[in-house]
């Protein structure tokens, strides 16, 4: 589904991913972890192209994104961001259902109905009229979710999703994405959230100064890391 | 030296349809220069380099040089080159809408930059092109920082706007000068005019205050 091969990126001088190597497949649920500044929301950020890189192949369905229709290639990507990024000038509805108009061109009507339905099943149908600033921060994010999910996209990447949340709000915004990998969404998830990690990740990858360092079925990963860098910064997160 | 009321009452119906003339043209240059600075406001932050460039070079040109200057050359120094001699109306708006363009694409740049970088890659996330992006999500939101300056431009060349009664244009200011030629009543005109200009920008700073409270409700 998504092929990555010898990926680099580099900030200017600063070489930031240095030879990625990575194939992700359908129904895979593939997590992604490392310390801050290893380079992870970049990786994540050249699987849809918001990171264009300076080296390397993304391939998406067999298709380069080098030299893809990059628009209706992203519209089968969905993406969550740590901080929401929400329309804060629409109502929920209509963060919900600008892409699906714009990009796959529905009616407006047929829109609504799937994202009342999307609506539904993140469990904020009442909030449908609202404005973003209206709602916590667990609710903007189970909100920005329907809205990725309203293009039906083939693969979700997640970029730190619950960071920035209160802690009691982290768990309905994992439940969401529980219950997404259960129904076999494909999903790259960048996450700090180790449980987790280990109960719905098919795959874990560690990443540490922009190389993939160790990966594997997480649970062999957490109990048994074979890499000397693994095992710290296992040590320190659990 | 005495303060002639007479002169003052008199004097004031001609004066205010002189206002009027400078609120047309006020009114006329500001909408033709949101026009323009909208689009070169975008074109600024565009990614294509050609245009940025293009925009760059009429925004520093325009807010580098003096609007009496820009007057005289579209005036004066314009028929010389295409040949086409413009009435001081026509030139006095031209002059007054390339120049307001200058200030409003600064103004659209800046309100397009204020957004969120997080808005645009959101957008262009959803499979949204860039086009699409900036008209649904990132120039809705421009606006509302947007109208605050947009009031302080249009007050701006509403008092700038004095210079065209140099290529003989019957505005607000240019009533004045004829009048005092022909009463020499210096002191109760440039007053009555000063005072006239101020009743117009401040009715139009509290409009702005008004718009800009009404905007805000919804957020
Ligand atoms: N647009 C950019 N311009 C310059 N440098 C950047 C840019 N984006 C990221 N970087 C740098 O690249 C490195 C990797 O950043 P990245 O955001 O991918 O790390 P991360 O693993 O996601 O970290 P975190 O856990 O803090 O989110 C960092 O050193 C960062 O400063
Ligand atoms: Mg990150």
């Amino acid at each position: 589904m998504i092929d990555i091969k010898d990926l680099h990126k580099s900030f200017g001088e600063a070489e930031v991913l240095k030879g990625i190597d990575l194939n992700v497949e359908k129904g895979e649920v593939v997590v992604i972890i490392g310390p801050s500044g290893s380079g992870k929301s970049t990786l994540l950020r050249c699987m849809n192209y918001l990171e264009v890189p300076t080296g390397g192949q993304v391939l998406v369905d067999g298709m380069d994104l080098q030299s893809a229709d990059i628009n209706k290639i992203r519209s089968e990507i969905g993406m969550v961001f740590q901080r929401f990024n929400l329309f804060p000038h629409m109502t929920v509805l209509d963060n919900i259902v600008l892409a699906p108009m714009k990009v796959r061109s529905i009616t407006r009507s047929e829109a609504e109905k799937e994202a009342m339905d999307l609506l539904t099943r993140v469990g904020l149908a009442n909030k449908a009229q609202s404005y973003p600033t209206q709602l916590s921060g667990g609710q903007q994010q189970r909100v920005a979710i329907a809205r990725a999910l309203a293009m039906k996209p083939k693969v979700m990447l997640f970029d730190e999703p619950t960071s920035a949340l209160d802690p009691e709000m982290v768990g309905e915004v994992l439940d969401v994405m529980r219950s997404l990998a259960k129904d076999g969404m494909t999903m790259v998830v960048v996450t700090h959230e180790m449980g987790f990690a280990r109960e719905v990740g098919t795959r874990l990858l560690f990443v540490d100064d922009g190389k993939i360092i160790e990966q594997g079925i997480p649970k062999d990963v957490f109990e048994a890391p074979q890499e000397d860098r693994t095992k710290l910064f296992l040590s320190k997160v659990l | 030296m005495s303060f002639d009321f007479n002169l003052v009452i008199n004097s004031f119906p001609l004066l205010l349809a002189g206002a009027l003339v400078t609120i047309k043209i006020t009114l006329i240059s500001v909408a033709m220069g949101i026009v323009i600075g909208m689009f070169v406001g975008i074109a600024r932050v565009v990614h294509i380099k050609p245009i940025k460039w293009l925009a760059a070079i009429y925004v520093d040109f325009i807010r580098g040089t003096p609007l009496l200057v820009q007057i005289f050359i579209i005036y004066f120094a314009l028929p010389l080159v295409i040949g086409i001699h413009m009435d001081p109306f026509l030139a006095a708006i031209t002059a007054c809408s390339i120049n307001s363009g200058a200030y409003v694409a600064e103004i659209f740049r800046a309100g397009i930059q204020a957004v969120d970088e997080g808005q645009m890659e959101a957008g262009r996330s959803l499979g949204l092109t860039w086009p699409q992006t900036m008209r649904y999500i990132i120039i809705p939101q421009a606006f509302k920082s947007v109208i605050p300056p947009l009031g302080n431009e249009f007050i701006a060349l509403l008092k700038d706007s004095s210079l065209v009664s140099v290529i003989g244009f019957e505005e607000l200011t240019r009533r004045g000068q004829l009048i005092i030629a022909r009463t020499y009543g210096s002191l109760e005109i440039w007053l009555s005019v000063a005072f006239i200009y101020l009743i117009m920008t401040v009715t139009i700073s509290r409009l702005v205050a008004y718009l800009e409270r009404r905007f805000d409700v919804k957020k």
